[in-house]
């Protein structure tokens, strides 16, 4: 049995080159070891197939029964069972169902971490210095970067970081760079994407590494793959997503003219409040200055009053008014007042002054007694 | 500070000078302020455009950034 089954084997391996085949999973099983089993199917026959752990590097998610694939392989024999067996080397998906999966898988695990919490989303910054665009150096993504912050936002630094964004090196090409604006530190805003191009090159911005990369960034990132209908993982991790790479530039930095103008409007909104403030304090000077007028004119007409009702008073009391009735002053040569007939002396000179002058007379006798009622005139 | 750090002090104390009923030296103390403001972010806006550079890194690890000619 065994020099049969082997030589059997030895006949289709040697007649089968590596071939690809198409079928719809079934039975899918994985062992302990890690080693894949399960059955391919069609319409009208059925394959039984193995996948050997340590061959399976790029397979990384297992496909469920049902799932339409095609594989590449060869086709043997299993010597034990006497089996009809092909080997798995690689699998994809056909249609987005396996493809789907494992998309779904690392969501989930990017979710659970919390990584895709609307609250880890940051602002873009209002006026960035220097925008860091992770892309390849060939392709159209830096350039349509350029074009655009050169027509928004001229003085804005654009520093390209390369990347491969597609093959097997992508991944690892992206994470570096990354890895580098980081390190790096001047830029105030990431662009990570790509020009364009089909949907099978969009798995580098599927990988979790590349996503949490992404997200560990300590600057916002704006993730560009240019891809309208397809959300990778990069778009729901990054915290701004654009269709393309001319529309993440738009994000990134703001038109220059914009900000001029507002910068403007603020400068006048200042030097007018200022003024109004003004304003309204010399409003409130001229007021307080008006009241103190108001209130000095009002003490100094009080003052007035009194001072003409004293004026009144003394002018009761002044001589002249006295004089002015018809009473003369009498005085002695030094113009001393006499009030008393007994201080003059018969012969002595007298002034009587009035009010217009004086009269100078000479006592002719002293006669003792009160006075007339009526003055002496 | 940064621009945005400006032009959001900027608008704070104009918002304030606007609807506050605040001491005349509180108040020019603040137009001071947002006169530098002002100045700061004016000067931002005034930069020049540069030239696209590229970002490596040497064998030793050092990062530099040069122009790029595409």
């Amino acid at each position: 049995v065994a020099t049969l089954t082997s030589a059997t084997r030895d006949i289709l391996e040697g007649s089968f080159p590596y071939v690809w085949v198409h079928g719809e999973v079934v039975g899918f099983k994985e062992h302990r070891s890690g080693h894949w089993y399960f059955t391919l199917k069609d319409a009208d026959a059925q394959l039984r197939c193995v996948s050997w752990a340590s061959e399976r590097r790029a397979m990384l998610v297992a496909p469920d029964d049902g799932m339409a694939v095609v594989v590449r392989g060869q086709l043997t024999v299993y010597p034990a069972r006497g089996d009809l067996q092909f080997r798995v080397l690689a699998l994809q998906g056909v249609g987005d169902g396996l493809w789907r999966k494992a998309f779904e898988e690392t969501r989930a695990r990017l979710e659970r971490d919390g990584l895709l919490a609307p609250q880890r989303k940051r602002g873009l910054p209002l006026f960035p210095r220097c925008v860091a665009v992770v892309t390849s150096t060939d392709g159209a993504a830096l350039h349509d970067v350029v074009a655009v912050v050169r027509r928004r936002c001229p003085g804005t630094r654009v520093v390209a970081v390369p990347a491969t964004v597609q093959g097997e090196t992508a991944t690892a090409s992206i994470r570096r760079a990354l890895a580098r604006v980081a390190r790096w530190g001047e830029a105030d805003v990431v662009i990570v994407g790509r020009g364009g191009g089909g949907r099978e090159d969009l798995w580098a911005f599927n990988d979790e590494g590349v996503a949490r990369a992404i997200a560990d960034m300590p600057m916002p990132v704006i993730s560009a793959v240019g891809h309208e209908i397809d959300v990778t993982l990069c778009d729901l991790v990054a915290d701004a997503r654009a269709p393309t790479p001319s529309a993440a530039a738009e994000a990134a930095v703001p038109v220059l003219s914009d900000l001029v103008r507002r910068v403007r409007n603020e400068g006048t909104a200042l030097t007018d409040a200022i003024a109004a403030r003004l304003a309204l304090a010399r409003d409130r000077a001229g007021r307080a200055r008006a009241g103190a007028e108001r209130a000095a004119r009002r003490l100094l007409e009080r003052r007035a009053m009194v001072l003409r009702g004293v004026g009144g008073r003394l002018h009761a009391l002044s001589p002249l008014a006295t004089m002015a009735r018809g009473f003369a002053v009498v005085t002695d040569r030094e113009g001393r007042a006499i009030v008393r007939a007994a201080s003059v002396s018969a012969g002595d000179e007298l002034r009587l002054n009035f009010r217009d002058g004086a009269v100078v007379a000479r006592a002719e006798r002293i006669e003792r007694g009160a006075a007339p009622a009526d003055g002496a005139e | 500070m940064s621009f945005e750090g400006n032009v959001q002090r900027l608008e704070e104390i104009v918002a304030a000078l606007e609807h506050d009923e605040l001491p005349l030296d509180r108040a020019l103390a603040l137009f001071d302020e947002g006169v530098a403001c002002l100045r700061e972010a004016a000067a931002e806006l005034a930069r020049v455009e540069s030239a696209v550079e590229v970002l490596r890194e040497n064998a030793s690890g050092v990062l530099r950034t040069t122009e790029f000619r595409g």
